[in-house]
């Protein structure tokens, strides 16, 4: 990871384990727990030292908020972040058919 | 110091028991936590009530509010005699000060700022705000100017929320929805903790002929009749300037044709494609020459569009 320059977190750019608990605010614990949970997949699972895409500081970065934010315990989290997670993928879905629509389905 | 209404806010009576108070602030916060909500303003009136709910939630600090007495929000006001005494544990300018920035540094025990004038480490905030930029930009790369609120620390360590402006370059590589982080952009941190990041959040404005799906974009190409059972050669407006599109013979509305990397530049490298969606156009007012000739060709043609529904139709 450069520091200093603009990065656009998107999932070909790797972050270590580490620099993932740091930018996002997330404890070791509990990032460990949101990987055990399935919110947060890291590239290879079995590697020795977990490396994440960087799109994943996004998910990371609102499952702190929302922790602190509604007092949530670590299971909440995880189904909160999960459904929010699904709800983003429909958004892109959604975007990416009225993109290919004749006027954007605009009529 | 401008006074602000904390029970107006969280929509409750000012004699709320902690139970209404918690309750409310979550009913309130499902509504607009930025990460859950659809709602204009969300991030601005989450910031209010996350204000409010810190100081009432908290029964010292709901005292020395309530101490405050009852005033129109925005209102010009002082604090009655004796009262940082009491709850501030110093003297200090109350003119400048937010009441949020100040009940924020009223830590439990009454100690001021939460020990920021101490040799802890405290990394600045992140800051994270929408950049909404056009197709063009995005495709180009280009510089936002931003607006936020931010707090800034004075030397007693208080808090004092000011409108900052931020010029922020994009790179190329940005589409809807795209996150970019500035390392070091956001709050400065203290006793030495590292500056806090800027997190944008990219936005694209709607574009008259394009529309973008990630790095993809799509693109409506109306053909007249003739041209789409003939075949023709197009030229196709791209971000990059205009491009030369073979039509083959025979080509349907809502074929999709491809014109390799004429989309958005990606991150990474390499470039989106853009697909050009053909559409039949018909002429809304024909001529008499062109009715008789489209007249002609419907007698001479065996061709039929609705073969497949002959079978259904027949039952």
């Amino acid at each position: 990871m450069k520091t200093g320059q603009a990065m656009w977190l998107h999932e070909r750019l790797e972050l270590a384990f580490e620099e993932l608990c740091e930018l996002s605010g997330l404890t070791e614990t509990e990032l460990r727990e949101l990987v055990d949970f399935g919110v947060l997949a890291p590239i290879d699972p079995d590697a020795q030292h977990w490396a994440f895409g960087a799109d994943r500081l996004v998910v990371a970065r609102s499952a702190r908020r929302l922790r602190r934010d509604f007092d949530l315990d670590p299971h909440a989290v995880a189904l909160v972040v999960a459904l929010l997670e699904r709800v983003r993928d429909l958004e892109e879905e959604l975007r990416d058919l009225r993109a290919r629509l004749p006027g954007g389905g605009a009529g | 110091m401008k006074y602000k209404d904390y029970y107006a806010v969280m929509g409750v009576d000012r004699k709320a028991s902690a139970e209404e108070i918690k309750n409310a602030y979550r009913k309130l916060a499902r509504k607009y936590h930025p990460d859950v909500s659809k709602e204009k303003d969300a991030e601005e009136k989450f910031k209010e009530l996350g204000e409010a709910y810190e100081t009432l939630r908290d029964p010292e600090k709901r005292a020395a509010y309530d101490q405050l007495g009852s005033h129109r929000p925005g209102q010009e006001f002082r604090p009655p005699p004796g009262w940082e005494r009491q709850f501030g544990g110093g003297s200090f300018s109350f003119d400048d000060i937010d009441l949020g920035d100040l009940f924020a540094g009223i830590t439990g025990g009454m100690h001021r700022a939460g020990g920021r004038g101490g040799k802890v480490p405290i990394p600045g905030e992140d800051y994270e705000v929408t950049a909404h930029i056009t197709l063009e930009e995005a495709y180009r790369g280009t510089e936002v100017d931003l607006e936020l609120t931010v707090p800034e620390y004075d030397e007693s360590g208080f808090a004092h929320r000011v409108r900052r402006a931020f010029k922020a370059r994009i790179p190329k590589g940005a589409t809807d929805g795209q996150r970019l982080r500035l390392p070091g952009k956001g709050g400065k941190g203290l006793n030495g903790g590292r500056d806090g990041d800027l997190y944008l959040n990219i936005a694209l404005h709607p574009h008259r002929l394009f529309r973008a799906s990630d790095h993809d974009l799509f693109l409506d190409l109306p053909l007249a009749p003739w041209e789409a059972v003939l075949g023709t050669s197009v030229q196709v407006p791209t971000l990059g300037g205009p491009v030369r599109l073979k039509i083959p013979p025979g080509t349907s509305a809502g074929r999709q044709l491809r014109i390799a990397a004429r989309g958005l530049p990606k991150p990474h490298g390499g470039e989106g494609d853009l697909f050009a969606i053909v559409q039949i156009a018909v002429p809304t007012a024909a001529s008499e020459r062109e009715r008789a000739l489209f007249k002609e060709l419907a007698e001479a043609s065996t061709f039929n569009p609705r073969g497949h529904f002959e079978a259904e139709v027949a039952k």
